[in-house]
């Protein structure tokens, strides 16, 4: 293999392209290692472009997890604009890495993030671009092994004939293996191939190779079987789960992009899981459980982190910080340290209590206070307690009305709509909801220039949760359900004028259904789009629901299957759903048991402080629950510049 | 009822610090915005003692000055600091040149004391790389836009089509050549003085002059590099350095 930089060829091109630099790499802790010391190179594609797959967690983690062994490398590439992909097919140049400008197609493995359905496209077109086979069975051993994680990973289903393998849940300590058991079967002699090593890959249950599986359906459509084909292959496949967060202090040093991103922030993640329960959320559901980074790490991690990137904010990353068991004491005492810093720290906030106002005000002590934001998710209390989200109207009062009391102005709240048994009052309620925000925030700050904004976004039922049985609302349903909100919240004569509402059309939401709970029979419908000019399906300006549309309608027109069969349709437990061999760790009557308990309008607790409800993946995955300070107290160190320890 | 927070106090400058720097390999591909980022957080890595700005959202001391256009290299671009704390200057260039990613170099720093960089820079001394015409070709359209009356190009831009006068702009040119080397092609270098007119005539301003005025065949492709920006001096003029008379 005689992998050259292609930089020299790219350089002309870059002049005729709109933002350049975003495909230049070079920046600030970016790690190019040699080339030929490596006995594994990985490329890391997160199918985005770079402004949105930049900051992306997981390939900064694994950037550096991987880039931190002494014979393996990994590069970082991302989908390129329609202006360079134009030039690149133009001048016959192929996709490449960012770090040493090398074709895609000359690494080791391709291992792609997805985080989101609507990069599959992009996914697909990087492929193409790579010039490597978009289908695994047209691949050679020449080409890399395409490995798909993340969260979109645990359906992998509709990918299913353009990836050789997914790894399921947490990527550390699998790239880890997959990385050795290459090297191994590599100074073996590569026995049997590209599919010994999937063969190897699969038998260490490591990667789940949709390939080894076979699928059979029934003259309905739906699925009768899914068997593996070959021996050695196990029938269900395991998500991964990193225990001790304190050992995986990652990212150590980020990347610290020169092109502007969408989140112009060092992230510390100080805590990976949630138990909450919210009966709509797949992350919360698939990262089970709960698993803590001590206050002493997070002070680590924040005081090194800033001294490498220069980030002058800090946003504590979780699914619901403000839940991590030390983050009273570790707001006071980050704001401490960093006070008179001109450094700035954010606490996502998504849960509607008091306390979070508290964290709020001690983050933003020096610092201007213009937006909160919580997450209700649903509008009256009736669907509250279908979701699962357990707010009182008079406990999102009461929080809102501290914050506007405290100095805030302005109060961003966020909603779904299209959400099971919804009708059109509970959506019309969010209006309600926010003219008493209004009305009570005015009342108490005595001022009449306090705002608020509603964001709603259209439900998708996703796989591995409770409401993975349930029926999607139609598109038209969704748009016409907020035509009628905008109308009452425009039609309100005393407070309209000072809620704002954002929305979007509910089309680009049946695609992220379809491809979030489609089989393998959706794979013909996406290599469909992306041959019809699909491309950044997440984008507005390039989404076209007609393209996906008329695609499903032509590959299906002999089948007994529609876009309606995939999303409008409700499922019934016994369905063999596309991913029931796929582990998550839920145990399958617990999820149908939450469903029917959303249906009956019953909450469930969280299992950090009210008895364990036996989802089943603590059980099935071999781990706990792992918060609280153990024996290991943080002292804040309060004078500025004082040098923490160094971490390993 | 309404408690605000009270705004950060303005941090007084003790000190101004004048900088020039280059872009160059990769970091020629940087647009503007992008250098602020860099230098706001190359400031930070390196603990230069900046000052900040009063108010809500507090910003580092930072003035820029003219710069070059995204895709265009230069060894002359300029930016002043102004430092909360006195710092030995000299220190300077290769502190933040290590905080910075490689491609931008700050390659000398001078300790103000009156009027502004940006006051002095009245024109560039500019050199065109045209990659795929011979020096003769470009000579030839050179002189032909010398004798052409007002030489004025569309410039497109996000907000509409600009208009720019280039020939009026263009003070003084030179054009050499430089020999195949290393798998590039040989290439014609053409080096112009431009005056900084509003709006300001950039490198590819005066290549799309030489090829809609002087019928120049279109370069395969071009790097520009600002070689100086400073004063005008001299006759025939030459660019002078900024710096020289300010310290």
């Amino acid at each position: 293999m005689t992998a050259k930089s292609l930089y020299q060829e790219l350089e002309p091109l870059l002049a005729q392209v709109r933002k350049p630099i975003q495909y230049v790499g070079g920046e600030v802790n970016a790690t190019v290692k040699e080339w030929t010391d490596a006995k594994v190179r990985w490329a890391l594609l997160y199918p985005d472009a770079y402004e949105v797959g930049s900051p992306n967690q997981g390939v900064q983690i694994l950037y550096e997890v991987l880039n931190e062994q002494p014979d393996v490398l990994a590069e970082r590439c991302y989908a390129v604009w329609p202006d360079m992909e134009a030039l690149l097919r133009e001048k016959n140049i192929p996709a490449f890495t960012l770090d040493s400008h090398r074709s895609i197609r000359d690494f080791d493995v391709l291992g792609v993030s997805l985080a989101t359905e609507l990069g599959y496209t992009n996914l697909l077109n990087t492929l193409d671009l790579a010039g490597i086979p978009i289908r695994s069975a047209d691949r050679s051993d020449s080409d890399p092994l395409v490995l798909v994680g993340g969260h979109s990973a645990f359906n992998p289903e509709p990918l299913a004939p353009f990836i050789d393998g997914a790894v399921l849940g947490d990527g550390e300590e699998p790239t880890l293996t997959i990385s050795r058991l290459i090297a191994e079967w590599r100074e073996s002699g590569s026995p049997e191939g590209r599919l010994g090593l999937l063969s190897k890959l699969a038998a260490a249950g490591v990667v789940y190779v949709p390939a080894f599986y076979d699928i059979s359906y029934g003259s309905q459509g739906h699925i009768e079987a899914i068997r593996p084909n070959r021996p050695g292959v196990p029938w269900t496949v395991s998500k991964h789960t990193l225990m001790d967060l304190d050992e995986w202090p990652y990212p150590k040093k980020p990347v610290v992009p020169v092109a502007e991103t969408i989140h112009e922030r060092m992230s510390v993640e100080i805590f990976r899981g949630c138990t909450r329960g919210c009966r709509f959320c797949q992350a919360g559901m698939i990262t089970r459980p709960v698993r803590e980074r001590s206050a002493g790490t997070v002070a680590n991690m924040v005081d090194c982190g800033l001294k490498r990137t220069g980030f002058d904010e800090v946003g504590m990353l979780s699914l619901s910080s403000a839940d991590h068991s030390e983050i009273g004491d570790l707001a006071k005492g980050l704001a401490d340290q960093y006070e008179g810093t001109r450094t700035s720290l954010s606490l996502p906030s998504t849960r509607v209590d008091a306390f979070n106002i508290e964290l709020a005000d001690e983050l933003s002590r020096n610092g201007r206070r213009s937006g909160l934001t919580f997450a209700p998710e649903g509008g009256s209390e009736r669907m509250r307690r279908v979701i699962n989200k357990t707010v009182s109207e008079d406990d999102l009062i009461r929080t809102v009305t501290a914050a506007y009391a405290s100095g805030w102005r302005h109060v961003k709240l966020y909603f779904m709509c299209g959400l099971p048994t919804e009708t059109d009052e509970d959506v019309l309620q969010i209006a309600r909801l926010a003219r008493e925000v209004i009305r009570t925030g005015r009342e108490v700050s005595g001022r009449r220039d306090i705002r608020c904004t509603v964001s709603i976004g259209g439900f998708v039922p996703k796989p591995h949760t409770p409401f993975q049985w349930a029926g999607q609302l139609p598109a038209e349903q969704t748009d016409r359900r907020l035509q009628l909100l905008r109308d009452e919240i425009r039609g309100d004569r005393e407070y309209g004028r000072s809620i704002g509402m954002r929305y979007h059309d509910g089309e680009p939401g049946i695609v992220e259904g379809l491809l979030a709970r489609g089989d393998r029979r959706v794979a013909d419908v996406i290599e469909q789009v992306w041959r019809d000019g699909g491309r950044f399906d997440g984008w507005s300006e390039y989404f076209s629901f007609d393209r996906w549309s008329s695609a499903a309608a032509n590959v299906w027109r002999d089948e007994p299957i529609d876009l309606d069969w995939f999303t409008t349709r409700e499922r019934s437990f016994d369905e063999v759903l596309p991913w029931s061999h796929l582990d998550s760790g839920l145990d399958a009557e617990w999820l149908w048991q939450d469903w029917q308990d959303a249906l009956a309008e019953d909450e469930v607790g969280d299992c950090r402080w009210t008895p364990c409800s036996q989802c089943g993946v603590c059980d099935q995955m071999d781990t706990h629950i792992q918060v609280g300070p153990a024996d290991k107290v943080w002292i804040p160190t309060i004078s500025v510049g004082a040098t923490a320890p160094e971490m390993a | 009822m309404s408690k605000r927070q009270p705004p950060n106090e303005a941090q007084p400058v003790v000190q101004k610090l004048r900088l020039r720097y280059a872009k160059s390999g990769r970091m020629r591909f940087a647009s503007h915005r992008d250098f602020q980022r860099a230098l706001e957080r190359a400031v930070r890595r390196a603990e230069l003692p900046i000052a900040f700005s009063g108010g809500f959202s507090p910003h580092p001391r930072i003035s820029y000055a003219n710069s070059a256009p995204t895709g265009a290299a230069s060894e002359a671009e300029y930016v002043q600091l102004g430092m909360r704390e006195e710092v030995n200057a000299e220190l300077i260039p290769d502190a933040l040149t290590a905080a910075l990613p490689n491609g931008f170099a700050i390659t000398q720093c001078v300790i103000a004391t009156s009027g502004s960089v940006a006051d002095r820079l009245d024109a560039s001394l500019w050199q065109l790389e045209l990659r795929g015409v011979n020096r003769e070709q470009v000579a030839v359209a050179l002189n032909q836009l010398k004798v052409t009356p007002d030489v004025t190009v569309d410039r497109v831009t996000k907000s509409g089509v600009k208009q720019v006068e280039v020939g009026s702009a263009i003070l003084e040119s030179t054009v050499t050549a430089m020999e195949s080397v290393a798998g590039v092609e040989a290439c014609a270098i053409l080096q112009v003085v431009v005056r900084h007119d509003i709006p300001a005539v950039r490198p590819e301003d005066v290549l799309t002059a030489l090829v809609e005025y002087a019928d120049l065949d279109e370069p395969a492709s071009s790097v520009f590099t600002r070689l100086a920006q400073g004063p005008l001096t001299g006759d025939p003029v030459t660019v002078g350095d900024p710096f020289s008379e300010m310290r």
